[in-house]
């Protein structure tokens, strides 16, 4: 057994497995809910902690390092051990962030907590929370379809499940990911033949991954804006296989990116940034690519369906896996998909929360995780 | 239908002219005469007569995919677009159909006679046998709207480069009246003679004035006049036939009893473009008087009396049975001074604005909403008629919209992209302490403006209804709009023309949007 601290309050005992010592030291009979929703997120009373809290709070239990998740000004962090880099790099943490392997289990004050693999991108997990019995998991954001990349989704039995529906409707159902993977790799190709630098647009953090981990790298060269190669570093340094990639960097001219692959973050599409590669094919590696008007919308050539979570089928399979009896459905089409359930007999109900999904992929200058004036390609 | 569906995905996913024309010419290349006819028909708003009603296709399309009605509303509400939502939520299909594009218009047309359960098999059964695209496809045929973002002038400059055939050429024999059942692609792209006596040229369309007006050089060069609020006709007059034009390629001869009077007034071989106009005792009178003629399938004695039309001309396109659209502007001019002078109230030479400044062109323009004009048209005196949306020989130099501040008091998410964010907003004034709705916009806002709006009005929300949401009166924006007129049917008894969001009035407090008495007076200055 080891303790660790987590927080300045309390010791807490941290087992690697789930067969140990159960330390519970009270056992108070309350109806209260183990989880609850309050206005800076999700709040375990008994245990005093938050899941992805939206605004500071004391210890912050983190799913994955996406911006609308891992927020700045808590002052105690918790998240898995391969989320850890890119959360402590991007929040600027040094003693305030401890991490925790998949399916270890932590216990606060009487409350277990152990986070499983969410498959959402590499280190997401959804937090299992447990006492006398009861259990609950927050999935943050999911998918079920293995990427190649992300550790695969792991189907946790509970009592009440907190879902995301981000793509909670019926309009929205993925392929698989060769056959997206074939697409991309033809239009490269067809670029390639056209004399067109290939651009793909997606998030810094995981999409950007996934391409590079699926696509074929012996088609050409690939660049990278800034942004996405100092967080493609640190996933290398976690030993996640992925191609050579050469960052973009201001010194370039035209004729070096002759029948390259591009990929920058969304908020790059409609910047100055890309003018360096013109003429170019300019894509958009999103769920919301599903809609002919979206992709009409953002002004771009293509529109690969490429998304980091779960698809309408894979919601409901998700869903009846658990086996709860209860679901709260989060960020996403929530009052709709709430009531799709509740007609299917699963008890169902909306929370507000400030979780955006894959929203900012498709506005303007909306990740917020990244910035198009990437500050260190400057510096170099 | 593989070639269309491919030429539809090829269109889709470029935003590129050059490509689109290369799409388009692959694919009358590669398509039989019958279907490549049936591509243009389409691609110009042309469609087979709808044998299906679009509700129940929704209805059969949820049955299948074992959604309840509701949920395909609530989808169908953020794909927006009917077609589009069957073909995403039905379940793939069990094999795919060699059928061309004809043969499934001639399949849609077959329906007409059927029962509603009869025409229910044969539409499951077309479902079961196309991918989603061909599906998606296959449902436009029936429910119409396609809009594939092609404009008439690409697709004839791909039809030039496949026929090879000059594009204005192209250009004219596509106007008017035909239809892929009464003619053949022989016919309609490569003969020669024109048969068809009523067709009209295509219309030369200006765009706004970008810049300042000086920049165009020196004033003696252009021609100025009053850019109407009417609606954009062509007279033709050949062997003692009269056919009227709208812009939008439709024969509204009836619709103006008017004109008849023009074949007394113009010889055979004779087509004018020029504005239609309610005008009466030598006054045009206000766009919205015309707007209780449009659409009415029978005009009735009174209507015609209060609210008379005159054919404002302004352009000669055909004299003696020649295309004169070569001529320069000044010379088509003097001809057509020449067939107005008869005094003729109904046929009216559009007069020109004469001044020797910009300067003193811009006070003219300021005077222009008196006179019920939108502000002022500037054509280069040696230019000839050109086809289509063209820059540099025709500018309209338009007036500054009206403005009001109003209040937000609700908001709808929007389609697509933005589904999920609230786009579309309702806008009040007060009316003594109460804030009264008058128009819906939902343009003019920054993408970065729309995300903050939207996470307002999640955080704001008093309630619920349905997709829409009234939100706490809050957020001023100032309301740009082109016209405004009386409306029995909304609760402030006015309605606004192309009302959009200006812009984002952060500094004002509510209080201090405008009352329904000020939009009041703004309509009793323009009536």
């Amino acid at each position: 057994m080891i303790t660790v601290m987590f927080g300045d309050w309390h010791n807490f005992e941290l087992q690697t497995s789930n067969l140990g010592l159960r330390s519970v030291l009270y056992h108070l009979k309350n109806t209260m809910p183990l989880l609850e929703f309050n206005d800076r997120g999700i709040y375990c009373r008994k245990a005093e902690v938050y899941l992805d809290p939206w605004k500071p709070v004391k210890r912050a239990l983190i799913t994955h390092g996406h911006g609308d998740h891992a927020r700045w000004g808590h002052e105690h962090y918790l998240c898995t051990t391969s989320a850890g880099p890119v959360i402590q790099h991007r929040l600027q943490l040094t003693q305030q962030l401890q991490t925790i392997s998949f399916g270890e289990t932590i216990h606060i004050n009487g409350v277990s907590f152990s986070f499983h693999p969410a498959g959402h991108i590499p280190g997401s997990a959804q937090i299992r929370v447990e006492q006398n019995g009861e259990v609950w998991v927050f999935s943050g954001d999911y998918k079920l379809q293995p990427d190649n990349l992300s550790e695969p989704f792991e189907p946790l039995k509970c009592n009440a499940f907190i879902s995301e529906s981000t793509f909670g409707l019926p309009i929205y159902k993925w392929k698989p990911q060769h056959d997206v993977f074939s697409e991309i790799n033809q239009w490269w190709k067809k670029n390639q033949a056209e004399g067109k630098v290939s651009i793909i647009a997606g998030y810094a953090l995981g999409k950007a991954q996934r391409v590079l981990r699926n696509i074929d790298a012996s088609i050409g060269k690939i660049f990278v804006h800034g942004a996405i190669e100092t967080i493609t570093n640190i996933l290398r340094q976690q030993h996640l296989e992925i191609p050579p990639t050469i960052r973009v960097t201001p010194d370039m001219k035209r004729k070096d990116f002759n029948g390259a692959l591009v990929v920058c973050p969304p908020s790059a599409v409609g910047s100055p940034w890309l003018r360096r590669f013109d003429p170019f094919s300019l894509s958009i590696a999103s769920g919301w690519m599903n809609l002919r008007g979206a992709r009409r919308r953002r002004g771009a050539d293509r529109g690969f369906v490429l998304s980091d979570h779960a698809d309408w089928d894979e919601l409901n399979i998700a869903i009846r896996e658990t086996g709860a009896e209860k679901v709260f459905i989060t960020h996403g089409y929530s009052e709709v998909f709430s009531r799709w359930l509740t007609e299917k007999g699963i008890e169902s109900a909306e929370v507000k929360t400030r979780y955006e999904g894959e929203l900012s992929e498709i506005v303007e200058g909306g990740d917020p995780d990244t910035s198009v004036n990437d500050p260190t390609e400057n510096a170099a | 239908m593989k070639y269309f569906t491919q030429l539809f995905t090829d269109l889709d996913q470029t935003t590129k002219t050059l490509d689109k024309i290369k799409a388009l010419v692959i694919y009358f290349d590669q398509a039989n005469d019958r279907d490549k006819l049936w591509a243009i028909a389409l691609l110009s708003h042309r469609r087979p007569k709808r044998t299906v009603n679009a509700s129940l296709l929704g209805l059969w399309a949820s049955e299948l995919a074992g959604l309840p009605p509701w949920l395909f509303e609530e989808s169908h509400h953020i794909v927006g677009d009917l077609a589009e939502t069957i073909s995403l939520v039905l379940p793939p299909p069990s094999e795919i159909s060699e059928t061309s594009l004809t043969e499934w218009i001639e399949f849609i047309k077959s329906l007409e006679p059927l029962t509603i359960d009869q025409k229910k098999e044969k539409i499951l059964w077309a479902w079961s046998r196309l991918e989603p695209v061909q599906r998606f496809v296959f449902n436009k045929l029936i429910t119409g709207g396609f809009r594939i973002g092609v404009s008439q002038q690409l697709m004839v400059k791909a039809l030039a480069k496949h026929a090879e055939v000059k594009e204005n050429i192209i250009a004219h024999r596509l106007m008017g009246n035909w239809s892929p059942e009464s003619s053949s692609f022989q016919e309609l792209v490569l003969s020669h003679d024109t048969l068809d006596i009523s067709r009209p040229y295509p219309f030369y369309l200006a765009y706004a004035l970008e810049g300042e007006v000086s920049a165009l050089g020196n004033i003696d060069e252009w021609q100025a006049e009053w850019k109407w609020d009417g609606i954009r006709g062509q007279v033709i007059v050949r062997n003692r036939e009269l056919f009227v034009w709208s812009r939008g390629e439709e024969l509204v001869t009836d619709k103006y009893p008017e004109f008849h009077v023009f074949l007394d007034l113009l010889p055979d071989g004779t087509v004018v473009d020029g504005e239609i106009l309610p005008f009466k005792n030598d006054l045009p009178l206000s766009f919205n008087k015309l707007q209780t003629r449009i659409g009415r399938k029978s005009l009735t004695q009174k209507q015609l009396k209060e609210v008379p039309v005159a054919f404002v001309a302004y352009d000669l396109l055909e004299w003696q049975g020649n295309d004169v659209r070569d001529w320069t502007l000044q010379a088509r001019r003097n001809q057509l001074a020449q067939l107005c002078a008869s005094g003729s109230a109904v046929l009216r030479l559009s007069p020109t604005v004469n001044v020797n400044s910009w300067e003193k062109l811009a006070e003219e323009r300021q005077r222009a909403r008196e006179l019920f004009s939108e502000g002022i048209m500037l054509k280069r005196k040696n230019s000839v008629y050109r086809d289509g949306r063209r820059r540099g020989d025709w500018w309209k130099w338009k007036i500054d919209p009206f403005t009001i501040d109003a209040v937000m008091i609700y908001a709808m998410s929007g389609h697509g992209r933005r589904a999920n964010l609230y786009t579309d907003y309702t806008f009040a004034v007060w009316k003594e302490d109460q804030l009264v709705p008058f128009a819906k916009a939902y343009s003019g806002l920054t993408d970065e403006e729309i995300r903050e709006v939207d996470r307002w009005v999640k955080r704001n929300t008093i309630e619920k209804f349905g997709p829409v949401r009234s939100v706490k009166p809050e957020l001023v924006f100032e309301i740009a709009f082109e016209g405004i007129a009386k409306s029995t049917r909304h609760k402030s008894g006015i309605a606004l023309r192309f009302p959009r969001i200006h812009r984002w009035r952060k500094d004002k407090p509510i209080r201090e949007a405008n009352t329904l008495d000020d939009l009041t007076k703004i309509l009793e200055r323009v009536s």
